[in-house]
């Protein structure tokens, strides 16, 4: 079967950066299924591209025609009248003498075998290209030829599709397929280049100042990058910010850098609004000299080949000095006004509804002094906290809210311990113990609220993220190893559930543990987290050494006799250990009085690991009792007497983890 | 140097080169260019329609006594609208630099991501800011959705900042060191504005006179939106024809405005914000469909080129 390549390119006006992966990714799996479809996939290899204003497709080797198939049509029943075959025959453009009998499940019936011609590839990818493109799914999208017209994110200019360097023609909203596509907005040379094939679209594009491929862009920026702070001389160097870097080059055709300064006099403003300002707001890297401290340099991109003349480069410091001057200005303004003067503000602030900041201060206050015994300092972090959502400063860069109020909060002379728990309040983690306890708090106070108003997220819904809010929790529990108990926290069951789905979370896929340890370990007790993560590495410890698996299958299987005999409520009150049989099952019982003491001790000292390594030792014990001794004696007394024993036992080692819990590999998970 | 006013001389004459007619400011206060009938209601309906005009627009609450280089109380926007908008716009708006002496080989010019929306208008497009060297200049904006009605024929806004194009033509670190004209600065011409009115937006603006006036404007507009929809198919078409729907709509404008004054002034508590958006958005909607209704009506047994007054 002979093959030609295919090459497909949507001209599109300025599409937003972050949006272009995943309209290649939507791209190629929507062209994919056509060409299964088609049954045209064998053998080809599809390669996507992009810029600001084009995404490419590229498919290598598409057969030119699919191949022929069959078809059997079934006709009329064998008994039908003459007439009826006939008719069939002549619909399948045959002869009577060509049909053929078949039995089927209904009887004997006239069928025919049809030959289908394989259709050609460039008819099928006319027809199919339209839906193809139209399918890619945006986060927004738009009409632009009217309310019936095609939905795409931004308006298609051109449409360029090649087979075998034949034009696929077909059109959408007006747009008529062709051979042509366009240089860069401003540095093309051509009006229009006449695209071959997919090697001399590509070097068309390139001398007409379009780089299609990102790979090639990036290494453009950091090669300039690298040329404009010289290597060693002058000490300068970058500050990396890969998600910077990938949005311009999604932001550019033809990305060079420039090297711009601004007065080192800006450097006395704090260096986070200084990199906000310069990294989120004008895209541009920021810069550090070789003590790694911020240089009064910044790197912008320009989607321009020079700026010989440096006006470029004049133009993006002008606006960059308007900002820090703003910055400036709102910085020295703030001070007039000291957080501590901007409580009552925070009546006019919303946080939910008619719910204000100065309600949520009040509330996480009330949660500090009766739930967490916060101190005096964090009750004054707490005081502050919000107030900087007043301030210019934050009303203009609402990122760096909690930040500017710890800076103002230091600024103002509030004690360094209240200044960081204020700063890091927003932060998953903050540093201090102070900031901890402030952060959970206020938390634990809009998980609270929003699910005391019934809005616990369900399904993908989280308008309030409150699941992250609640992993926040978890983490700042486990990782600040403070002792507080859920239950304290969240007291109806399916709040703590919803916390504890997080802990899950944070556990398995943060921490990297095992879904059946993390099971084990919530089974004995849930209530303390940051002792649940004690708890939990041992187990994970403990889990390769040789005696522990056996151990826990051994546990399962007391756990099933148990169930099975009543269930596990009904026994362990206590066992008559006169009545023990010897042997197995009063050597089991010496190791159980020789190891239960030792593992208690060991678990009030909370040191985990020794005290599971303990209980593991008794396997030798316990594998010979089930080996040797009937669990379900005839006789009912000793019966009942040795399950409550290891009822007993069960339960006494139960409390780190619940070893029935544990999946030994082989085993499948219920 | 090309002074403030060579600068609008420049892109109303570049704009009525491309067929646009050159309308003047409104004279109803407003917080953008959009807000002017030549948009908001313009754009509504199948007429095609290309205008481009200076809009002098208030925002109380940026005021800053006139002490802040770069943020102003009223600023002043040209607005072109262009319905249907063409294929080639992005390189039209473009030439328009150049016709203002931007050289854009030796600028870096970026269209980034930026959607609009009005929700006191009932009113979305989708589009970008563009960047000039890393500067805001222009708004570009395909309208979607206006008065809360989907639109069919999708117009193009461009808003440009004059002030900011200004400052950059003129390397101006200050908007109030714009040469306005060979003569005169920007400071000369607005300053005692931009002091007089942060005073009184922000200190001397009486809360209940305001909202008196909110109450009345929004009652009026109200009244007359709800007796036009009172007109059944049999009413003569000439009273239809002759309603006084601009009027209705000069009502939102000052209600719209009286928000923002009522805001800056520190006037609108957390719970009334929401409610009183809402307000302003029904009135704004409740014209917007009456004036469709209205072009229907018209253009439905009389003369085509009558469509809109």
């Amino acid at each position: 079967m002979r093959a030609q390549d295919f090459l497909l390119e949507i001209g599109v006006e300025e599409i937003p950066d972050w949006m272009i992966a995943g309209a290649l990714a939507d791209l190629r799996r929507l062209f994919l299924g056509v060409l299964e479809k088609s049954q045209l996939h064998q053998g080809v290899e599809i390669s996507t591209h992009a810029t600001p204003r084009r995404l490419v497709l590229f498919a290598k080797q598409v057969p030119e025609k699919q191949p022929d198939s069959k078809e059997i049509v079934t006709g009329p029943p064998a008994s039908a009248p003459e007439q009826a075959v006939a008719g069939f025959a002549r619909k399948m453009g045959a002869e009577i003498g060509q049909l053929k009998k078949i039995s089927t499940g209904k009887g004997e019936y006239y069928s025919y075998t049809r030959r289908l011609k394989g259709r050609r590839a460039v008819d099928l990818l006319g027809e199919a290209l339209p839906a193809v493109i139209l399918g890619i799914s945006w986060p927004k999208s738009m009409t632009w030829t009217g309310k019936s017209g095609p939905r795409f994110i931004r308006p298609i200019r051109w449409l360029l599709a090649l087979y075998g360097g034949r034009v696929v023609p077909f059109e959408l909203g007006g747009v008529r397929s062709d051979r042509y596509t366009y240089g860069h907005r401003r540095l093309a040379v051509e009006r229009r280049i006449r695209a071959a094939d997919f090697g001399s679209f590509r070097e068309g594009l390139r001398k007409n100042y379009v780089l299609l491929d990102a790979a090639e862009r990036r290494q453009s920026i950091q090669q300039g990058v690298r040329r404009l702070l010289g290597g060693e001389q002058n000490g300068l160097r970058l500050r990396p910010n890969e998600k910077l870097l990938e949005t311009l080059v999604n932001l550019t055709e033809w990305p060079a850098p420039i090297l711009g300064g601004f007065d080192p006099e800006f450097l006395s403003l704090p260096e986070e609004v200084l990199v906000t300002v310069m990294q989120h707001h004008q895209k541009y890297f920021s810069v550090e000299d070789s003590q790694r401290r911020l240089a009064p340099h910044f790197i912008a991109v320009m989607n321009l080949d020079a700026d010989p003349q440096g006006f470029i480069r004049h133009g993006h410091e002008r606006v960059l000095r308007a900002r820090f001057n703003d910055a400036r200005f709102f910085w020295e303004t703030d001070q007039k006004k000291p957080l501590r003067d901007r409580l009552e503000d925070l009546k006019h602030v919303t946080f939910y509804k008619d719910w204000t900041y100065w309600d949520k201060t009040e509330r996480n206050r009330n949660l500090l002094v009766n739930v967490f015994g916060g101190g005096e300092l964090a009750l004054r972090a707490n005081q502050l906290a919000k107030c900087d959502l007043t301030t210019e400063l934050v009303k203009e860069f609402t990122e760096l809210q909690g930040i500017v109020g710890g800076l103002y909060a230091r600024a103002q002379g509030e004690p360094e311990e209240v200044a960081l728990a204020i700063y890091d309040h927003y932060q998953p983690v903050p540093r201090t113990e102070t900031g901890r306890v402030v952060a959970l708090a206020d938390r634990v106070e809009t998980l609270q609220s929003f699910f005391g108003i019934g809005l616990m997220p369900t399904g993908s819904k989280d308008p309030f993220a409150l699941r992250r809010t609640a992993l926040s929790v978890v983490r700042i529990l486990v990782e600040g190893r403070r002792q507080d108990r859920l239950s304290r926290l969240f007291e109806p069951p399916e709040w703590r559930e919803f916390i504890l789905d997080r802990a899950r979370y944070y556990f398995r896929e943060m921490r990297g543990y095992r879904y059946d340890e993390v099971n084990a370990v919530l089974a004995a007790g849930s209530e303390n987290l940051a002792d649940a993560a004690g708890r939990l590495e041992a187990l994970h410890q403990v889990r390769p050494t040789e005696n522990f698996e056996p151990l826990a299958t051994s546990f399962k299987r007391i756990k099933n006799i148990l169930i099975q005999a009543g269930g596990m409520e009904c026994f362990g009150s206590s066992f008559d250990p006169a009545s023990l049989e010897p042997g197995p099952e009063q050597e089991l019982y010496a190791g159980f009085q020789r190891v239960a003491p030792e593992v208690r001790g060991l678990k009030n000292e909370r040191r985990y690991l020794e005290a599971l390594i303990a209980i593991a030792s008794l396997r030798p014990k316990v594998d010979l009792f089930f080996d040797k001794v009937l669990v379900n004696a005839p006789d009912e007394r000793i019966r009942a007497n040795r399950l409550n024993f290891l009822a007993q036992l069960l339960r006494e080692f139960s409390t780190i983890a619940d070893f029935s819990e544990i999946v030994i590999s082989g085993e499948q998970h219920s | 140097m090309r002074t403030f006013q060579d600068i609008v001389f420049d892109l109303k004459r570049y704009w009525a080169r491309q067929g646009c007619l050159i309308q003047e400011p409104y004279d109803v206060e407003v917080g953008a260019g959009t807000m002017s009938p030549e948009t908001f209601l313009r754009v509504l309906g199948p007429a095609p329609y290309s205008v481009a005009y200076v809009q002098p627009s208030r925002r109380p609450a940026d005021g800053r006594y006139g002490e802040n280089p770069n943020r102003l109380y009223k600023h002043m926007q040209l607005q072109v609208i262009l319905k249907p908008a063409p294929a080639d716009v992005i390189e039209l708006y473009m030439k328009s630099l150049e016709a203002i002496g931007i050289d854009l080989r030796r600028h870096d010019f970026k269209l980034e991501e930026d959607n609009w929306e009005a929700p006191t208008l009932g009113a979305w497009g989708i589009g970008w800011q563009v960047m000039l060297d890393g500067l805001e200049i222009t708004q570009f904006t395909y309208f979607q959705q206006c008065g809360g009605i989907d639109l069919d024929v999708i117009p193009v806004e461009l808003t440009y900042g004059l002030e900011r194009l200004a400052a950059f033509i003129q390397d101006a670190d200050s908007v109030y060191d714009i040469r306005w004209n060979e003569r005169w600065t920007y400071r000369d011409v607005r300053f005692q504005e931009e002091l007089q009115f942060s005073v009184y937006n922000f200190e001397k603006a009486d809360v209940g006179s305001l909202w008196k006036a909110f109450d009345l404007y929004e009652a009026e507009s109200k009244r007359l939106v709800d007796e036009y929809r009172q007109l059944r198919g049999c009413d003569s078409e000439e009273a239809a024809r002759r309603f006084p729907l601009l009027a209705a709509y000069d009502g939102v404008l000052k209600c719209s405005h009286l928000f923002n004054l009522l805001d800056a002034r520190g006037a609108i508590s957390v719970t009334e914000r929401v409610a009183v958006i809402g307000r302003v958005r029904a009135l704004a909607v409740g014209v917007a469909q009456a004036w469709v209704r209205q072009h229907e009506r018209a253009r439905q047994p009389a003369s085509q080129e009558a469509a809109l007054p």
